[in-house]
């Protein structure tokens, strides 16, 4: 179920604990996955019968920032669970951290 | 988006850390959450459609900003050092409220029936049974406001949305960064915006807080040994005492946990921040420049530009001790008065865009251009490498005579004098000019400097235009009390005695 990801809004996957933040993303339908199964918004009920994807179970780890491979998409873990987030059917990766000196 | 979610994750992944110290009061990332949806609770029982804090620094500032966020109404903090008709003129201003304030500062707020008064004891003390709230996702929706101490007219009120604080906050802290053992130890008021960043920061980092109700040379260096504290914030009058306060005991500081000292809020005294290197070698120190208007932090120089600047003979380095460093999560772009963009070594006014920067107050909208950039009203300029200088507020400079002149150039040549320890320049209407240079001079214990010397020390160094016309010599300059010198205050004792 192809959706339109603004900047702010929260999913959580359906199949795990985890959830994320779209800090940035392309314009545009997308199909937002986690763990194989499409991630629900709001507070939509997850879809019975669905299962983790053995093959998509790589895990998403809370505070981290993943993004696609343009980096048109950028989102935040904010809870982490078992599987692995996914734009259009492509992994997303971990985006390095720009690291900054403290300053408060 | 809203900035509840910080806390969320921190109290998800280390619910056991703790949060934040004050005093006895001790609270757990996990408790900081119970409470601040206890407070949320008793923000929407109570119709408020702000929460108000009118209290020296306490546990009950971070349960406050995260308890607003939960309940989706702004924060707003006030400085408990206005007056008393300043502070129920502001308070009118929010109402409905719900107004959280210490026995101190209880008396100074007149009662109204739309503004709910509640004890920062019993604040912190509600019942911490609330069922989790999903905070609300608009990203739109204000987190914070708070009243710029305007110069002139009604103080200003800025406000900042979740999306600037959330944008700040994910773009420049690692989430979960500090160590189990990290604390900072926060010492500027709640009503500043550094206040409420190290809150954001900390929370987002899992670091301890612990908060200082006021700042003491003495006091913040005993609270840095006993709490092992590993990170600060100062500003500039704030370093200089410590720097002092270290000089008279001798010099040893015994703080082998402190890792990081940022600074910022204004000009640091190159001659402080070069002792304050000497005096604690294994502190990485960063300068952080930064508005409310922008969410706080802008532009950092950073600790191995300190080391670098410190140690180089290559005199376009060495300077950069005095530069606020280079753009963080933003743009910066230099214009002048007629709005062209400026190259690098040409000085104007300082322009910033990026997603932190709200740039927008109540009433007055947005200060924004079409093209998204804010006007600081700072003047500075860049270097080559992109490090930003800074010279003053443009309301600052001096129009003699069609030529803008900086009040700190001068400044910087005065305080070169052996007898000079603190001097503010400021402009002087003046008939035949327009604007003459005026300066007030403090010299230092027992020194000595006449009119005449001082005035062919600035011919000597700068041009003759920068001499200033009128010196007089002053016990002590006004600063506010974040060590902001108040040049309107100095304008006007001038402006009397003419």
């Amino acid at each position: 179920m192809a959706m339109v990801l603004k900047a702010g809004a929260r999913f959580r996957s359906a199949v795990c604990d985890a959830q994320v933040m779209v800090v940035k993303a392309p314009p545009g339908e997308h199909e937002l996955h986690c763990g194989g199964a499409a991630m629900l918004g709001g507070s939509a009920p997850a879809p019975e019968g669905l299962s983790l994807d053995s093959a998509r179970a790589g895990g998403t780890l809370i505070g981290k920032r993943y993004v696609n491979q343009d980096e048109s998409l950028e989102l935040l873990a904010t809870k982490g669970g078992k599987g692995t987030l996914a734009l259009d059917g492509m992994a997303l990766d971990v985006k390095q951290a720009k690291q900054l000196p403290s300053s408060d | 988006m809203n900035i509840a979610t910080l806390l969320d994750m921190s109290a998800e992944a280390f619910g056991e850390r703790i949060a934040v110290v004050s005093g006895d009061t001790q609270l757990s990332y996990a408790e900081l959450k119970a409470a601040a949806l206890a407070a949320a609770l008793r923000v929407q029982a109570s119709g408020a459609v702000y929460v108000v804090l009118l209290d020296v620094n306490s546990a009950a500032a971070p349960v406050a900003i995260f308890g607003a966020a939960y309940a989706g109404v702004p924060y707003v903090p006030l400085n408990y050092r206005l007056t008393r008709p300043e502070i129920n003129e502001l308070i009118a201003r929010v109402a409905p409220a719900l107004l959280i304030t210490g026995a101190d500062y209880r008396g100074l707020v007149d009662a109204r029936d739309d503004v709910q008064i509640i004890d920062r004891e019993a604040f912190l003390s509600l019942h911490r049974n609330a069922a989790p709230i999903e905070p609300a996702d608009d990203p739109r929706a204000v987190a914070v406001q708070l009243f710029t101490s305007g110069t002139t007219g009604k103080p200003k009120a800025a406000i900042l949305r979740h999306e600037n604080l959330m944008s700040y906050i994910v773009g420049t802290v690692e989430f979960a960064a500090a160590d189990e053992s990290d604390a900072i130890v926060v010492t500027v008021p709640p009503y500043h915006i550094a206040g409420i960043s190290a809150v954001l920061s900390s929370t987002y980092a899992c670091r301890r807080m612990v908060q200082l109700e006021g700042f003491e040379a003495a006091g913040w260096l005993a609270a840095c040994r006993e709490h092992r504290v590993s990170n600060a914030f100062l500003v500039p009058t704030m370093l200089q005492r410590i720097v002092d306060h270290l000089d008279a005991q001798g010099g040893d500081a015994q703080l082998p946990a402190l890792r990081a000292l940022a600074y910022g809020g204004g000009k640091m005294p190159l001659a402080t921040i070069r002792r304050a290197m000497c005096l604690l070698p294994q502190v990485d120190f960063t300068n952080a420049y930064g508005l409310t208007e922008t969410s706080s932090t802008i532009a950092v120089l950073g600790p191995d530009d300190h080391r670098a600047a410190a140690a180089s003979d290559d005199p376009r380095v060495r300077r950069r001790l005095a530069s606020v460093g280079r753009p963080g999560a933003v743009e910066i772009e230099i214009r002048d008065e007629a709005g062209k963009a400026l190259g690098s070594e040409e000085a104007g006014l300082v322009f910033v865009r990026g997603p932190q920067v709200s740039g927008e107050y109540l009433a007055l909208g947005s200060q924004l251009d079409a093209g998204g950039w804010f006007p600081t009203k700072d003047r500075g300029y860049l270097d080559a490498e992109g490090y930003l200088f800074l010279d003053g507020r443009a309301d600052d400079v001096i129009v003699r005579g069609g030529e803008n002149i900086s009040p700190g150039e001068i400044e910087d040549v005065l305080l070169n004098h052996e007898a000079v320890a603190d001097v503010a320049v400021v402009a002087l209407p003046d008939d035949q000019w327009g604007e003459a240079v005026a300066a007030a001079v403090v010299l230092k214990d027992g020194a000595s400097a006449s009119v005449l010397e001082l005035q062919e020390l600035v011919r000597s160094r700068l041009r003759s235009s920068r001499v200033p016309q009128h010196i007089v010599f002053k016990d002590q300059l006004p600063y506010n009390e974040l060590g902001k010198i108040l040049r309107r205050v100095i304008r006007q004792e001038f402006a009397d005695a003419v």
